[in-house]
């Protein structure tokens, strides 16, 4: 069990009548990579400036390694912060932005060259120490924000949408590049994102928020294999709503009647009853589609195929289940002959089939 | 391309050529005249007699009178423009903090001084400050002191009366500037560790140096050649390069002097202004 490094107890944050963060509550263990994620106004900013101290809790409290915060001035807090913006200083060079942070420590003058430039060599930018930052492209104002921040070796250091303001191609690899430095140095990382993809690609675990309130905590496979509400279903990734009624239920699965007598499985969850309404959660990627019944084992759904649409790597089919429900299926395109890649065509019969536990029962 | 360039030329010269004529004709002539002028002398009946001389120059320089007078202009200056920056700073800091409504409002506010004629603004100033005036009256009415403090005609009297002519002209560029400054540079220099004194210095000032650079010399330069003032309050006893300048175009009518005089006092700005360019104050703008 690792140590807690950064913990919200029940904190609120009120800005008059609007309640930016209701009662969130999350422990970020040591070394973590740990991500906030949700749609922008959810709450996630707050928290990060918070957890800074540019912001204080109305209610509640934030503890850094045990040490409740109360209200103390961010300047005195074992964080650091790389902005969204980046921030830097323009009227100093890039070296001078590093050092900025050993200068206001009173770190001794002779040891301040050496470690700005060993964590100008950390983000491989030690050539434009004496730069402006006005004459770095995004990508390095970027890593000199790092530098900037991780020169002081902080207990945490947090980071505000840093890669949404890098182009694409230069965001991929910004994604690796901080995820391996972050292992290099060894410091807990609290990253706020929007952009559900880099949360699961670079986090260890993930918070994701909407409305002020944490809806899921959990690691990128618990978060997008067994999201536990439709919101956290519907923000991460893509999915299939599916209204249907329960059947039975036992240990293994249980069976949901989408209407028309057809019954489609799911993963059972602990608290539905036969009779109750429920949404069957379920990934266009676990979805298989067989020209007939025999070939699936058992629980087949019928369907008629809508629209074929070949994507390359995968063909989507928006298909018609029970008349009424809409689901999409992707199939990938594992042979490659040409006319084999996309075997059903518009009004074709088909059935569907997924294992139980590839389904999501979502109550609420 | 070369048509379309012959084109926009010509425009630009019909665009500039109001600008420069009205220039040309009321600046840099009467200055022309100004300069030849100070090289003549002063006929016994007041007269510009033109025979090329430097006279009045070295008059100015090797007359102690002069000098002290110069110099005193000078210090008082300075003095000015340091307590206007240190006032009108904070207080521009403040405005630019309110939300855009009040910062309208508070503007606003700085600039009505000027909807009333700055000569009557002195003499009001004259009878709040005066032996008989508002501030003695109320301090002997509540038993403070029995006889009058004698704040008119001083040199206190005369910096408190440029002070408060020139101090709106301060706070403008100083808010235009503070005004534009990003504060997430402010909170990213907190984030490392710099309390509000080292925000300030290391951050906040820099950032808004052209303000601060713009505000020295919109009140260094006017304070300078202060006469008006300088006039009213210091009732003779404070005697400035202004009232110097006044007295002998209007009263002794020596224009070869008072001409000269006049452009030591140019040549004074100039230096001031560059010497501040110089010193990396204009670097940022």
């Amino acid at each position: 069990m690792s140590e807690i490094d950064v913990e919200l107890r029940n904190v609120t944050k009120k800005f008059g009548d609007f309640i930016a963060v209701d009662r969130v509550s999350v422990q970020v263990r040591d070394g973590e990579f740990f991500a906030l994620l949700g749609p922008s106004g959810c709450g996630k900013t707050t928290c990060l400036r918070m957890i800074a101290g540019f912001e204080l809790p109305s209610q509640g409290e934030i503890l850094i390694r045990g040490e409740p915060m109360g209200e103390t001035p961010p300047h005195k807090r074992p964080v650091n912060t790389v902005f969204q913006n980046y921030a830097l200083f323009p009227h100093m060079t890039v070296f001078e932005n590093v050092a900025f942070g050993l200068e206001m420590k009173k770190v001794a003058r002779a040891e301040i060259k050496p470690r700005v430039m060993e964590a100008l060599e950390m983000v491989r930018l030690p050539q434009l120490a004496d730069r402006r930052p006005r004459q770095l492209s995004g990508g390095q104002q970027q890593r000199v924000a790092l530098a900037r921040a991780l020169v002081n070796r902080p207990q945490v250091l947090l980071l505000d949408e840093p890669l949404s303001a890098l182009d694409l191609k230069l965001r991929k690899a910004m994604q690796f590049e901080l995820k391996e430095l972050q292992r290099r140095v060894g410091i807990t990382f609290i990253f706020v994102t929007h952009d559900q993809e880099e949360a699961i690609t670079m986090s260890d675990r993930i918070a994701v928020m909407n409305e002020g309130l944490i809806q899921q905590v959990g690691d990128p496979i618990e978060i997008y294999e067994r999201p536990n509400n439709r919101f956290v279903a519907d923000f991460i990734g893509e999915t299939n709503f599916i209204e249907g009624e329960v059947v039975r239920t036992n240990a293994e699965e249980a069976m949901v009647a989408l209407g028309q007598g057809v019954q489609a499985p799911a993963r059972p969850a602990a608290d539905i009853q036969p009779g109750q309404i429920v949404t069957v959660a379920v990934r266009p990627e676990k979805i298989s589609l067989r020209p007939n019944s025999e070939a699936t084992n058992g629980s087949a759904v019928p369907a008629t195929v809508e629209e074929a649409v070949y994507i390359g790597t995968d063909t989507r089919y928006l298909l018609r289940v029970a008349g009424k429900h809409l689901v999409v299926a992707r199939v990938q395109n594992v042979t490659s002959d040409l006319d084999r890649n996309r075997p059903f065509q518009h009004g074709d019969q088909v059935y569907l089939s997924w294992p139980a536990n590839g389904a999501q029962i979502l109550t609420s | 391309m070369q048509q379309a360039n012959r084109q926009t030329r010509g425009i630009l010269a019909i665009l500039l050529s109001p600008a420069i004529l009205w220039l040309m004709l009321f600046f840099v002539l009467p200055l022309l005249i100004v300069f030849v002028v100070s090289f003549s002398r002063r006929s016994l009946l007041g007269v510009v007699e033109y025979d090329f001389n430097i006279q009045n120059y070295i008059r100015v320089f090797t007359t102690p009178i002069y000098l002290t007078i110069l110099w005193r202009s000078i210090l008082l200056a300075i003095i000015n423009t340091g307590l206007s920056l240190l006032l009108a700073y904070p207080f521009a800091f403040f405005i630019a903090r309110q939300t855009p409504k009040w910062q309208t409002i508070l503007i606003f506010l700085v600039m009505v001084p000027f909807w009333t004629n700055f000569l009557i603004r002195t003499y009001a100033l004259i009878f709040i400050l005066r032996d008989t005036g508002l501030i003695n009256n109320m301090l002997i009415a509540f038993g403070v002191i029995d006889q009058p403090l004698t704040i008119m005609f001083t040199q206190g009297a005369v910096i408190l009366g440029l002070l408060y002519g020139y101090l709106p002209f301060a706070v403008l560029p100083l808010y235009a500037s503070i005004e534009q400054l990003d504060f997430s540079y402010v909170q990213a220099a907190q984030d490392l560790g710099a309390n509000s004194f080292y925000v300030f210095v290391r951050i906040i000032l820099p950032l808004t140096m052209p303000g601060v650079v713009a505000a020295a010399i919109i009140t260094f330069i006017p304070t300078l050649g202060a006469y008006v003032t300088p006039d009213l309050m210091g009732g003779g006893n404070t005697f400035l390069i202004g009232n110097l300048l006044q007295q002998q175009f209007m009263t002794v009518r020596d224009w070869p002097f008072g001409s000269a005089l006049g452009f030591i006092l140019m040549l004074m700005v100039l230096a001031a202004t560059m010497i501040y360019f110089r010193s990396g104050g204009g670097r940022l703008a």
